[in-house]
């Protein structure tokens, strides 16, 4: 009787392991910069001028920063969650406009100059987010991707919370859903803006 | 010494400089390759480190082979990395500051990745003890089982038998 439970036992460990790693997404990965300060930049926004944002310009805020690009297809279902959340005036969500102007966008072996990218990228996030409703204070352009880098952005869309003193306290990759901000970021939002 | 040579030294010249202008296009096109592996040296320590990188793109691909497109970028990080004087673990230091652990194939010995790198020793550590302690049980009821199942004269025979074998 024991010698038949011990391969059984053995078994169902096997099973629980295997059913834990069969669930979790390999593409969320804890990261590192979870704790830090948020990585600066100076980047131009979508406003036409020649003012640039840096995340210097939200201390003393709980600000959200969620990276997006017009071409990236899981930002459209992230998109309206997004927008009603911005209409609740909860937290201020800039954007992060990631590599707006890809390389296939450039005619055959023509190079975009960078006057050209930054007027392409404005012109086509501006009547996206027409179409789509505007839930961003602002959005900078990340035309080259070296901040995406810095944040350790490997898909879009990802989505940070950072405090009041520039530390950033939650990532998330992939799309926010409606029960990941009632249940995980509004609460987080709250305490931070406390204390 | 009189030379052999029958030309003129100006003629010579001038064959020279001809050959020269043949050979102009040959270094230019040479030029207009050289952004392909634009520093050899810079390239080969570029896919040295990188092969050891994971793309965070498609996972079960290094950052060398990828072709993701943040693969291309971050190749890119790592050259203009190189170019800056950076050493190998400075690089891969600044991608882990930034991607996590995760971005290393081989990721580094510490207390967190303890059971990663010595968890399969320990299981076979113990599965090597499990094995000689059942071999060892299994032996000993064997040899007990086959010494009862043998009767006196029986055992008497066994003893005849081997010894005859012995003889011839």
């Amino acid at each position: 009787m024991k010698k038949f439970l011990i391969p059984l036992a053995l078994f169902f460990g096997l099973v629980g392991f295997l059913a834990v790693g069969l669930n979790r997404d390999p593409h969320e990965i804890p990261s590192p910069l979870i704790g830090k300060l948020a990585p600066e930049f100076a980047l131009y926004t979508l406003a036409k001028d020649e003012q640039k944002f840096s995340p210097k310009d939200m201390q003393g805020k709980v600000w959200m920063l969620n990276v997006w690009a017009t071409w990236c297809v899981a930002c459209r279902e992230e998109h309206p969650v997004l927008v009603a959340f911005a209409k609740d005036n909860q937290v201020p969500i800039v954007g992060l406009s990631y590599k707006e102007v890809q390389p296939q966008d450039e005619p055959a072996g023509k190079k975009f100059s960078s006057e050209a990218k930054l007027q392409l990228a404005r012109e086509r996030s501006a009547i996206w987010l027409a179409r789509h409703g505007n839930p961003y204070v602002l959005s900078a352009l990340d035309l080259d991707g070296r901040v995406g880098i810095d944040y350790g952005v490997y898909g879009v869309p990802e989505t940070y919370l950072i405090d009041k003193s520039g530390v950033i306290r939650y990532k998330r990759v992939g799309v926010v859903t409606p029960e990941l901000l009632s249940q995980t970021i509004l609460p987080l939002i709250q305490k931070l803006n406390a204390s | 010494m009189k030379s052999i040579w029958k030309f003129p030294l100006h003629v010579l010249a001038h064959v020279i400089l001809l050959l020269a202008f043949c050979m102009a296009p040959v270094a230019l096109m040479a030029k207009e390759a050289a952004p392909m592996a634009e520093d050899p040296v810079v390239e080969k320590r570029m896919v040295h480190i990188s092969e050891e990188l994971r793309c965070l793109v498609c996972q079960n691909e290094s950052l060398a082979s990828s072709r993701a497109e943040l693969a291309t970028d971050l190749r890119e990080e790592v050259r203009s990395l190189i170019r800056q004087g950076k050493s190998d673990t400075q690089i891969k230091e600044y991608l882990v500051t930034r991607y996590g652990d995760f971005v290393l194939y081989r990721p580094e010995v510490k207390a967190l990745t303890w059971i990663l790198w010595f968890g399969p020793f320990l299981l076979l550590l113990a599965g090597v003890v499990g094995m000689a302690l059942y071999l060892r049980q299994r032996q000993a009821e064997q040899v007990q089982a086959e010494d009862q199942n043998l009767s006196e004269e029986e055992r008497r025979r066994v003893a005849q038998l081997l010894k005859e074998g012995d003889a011839s």
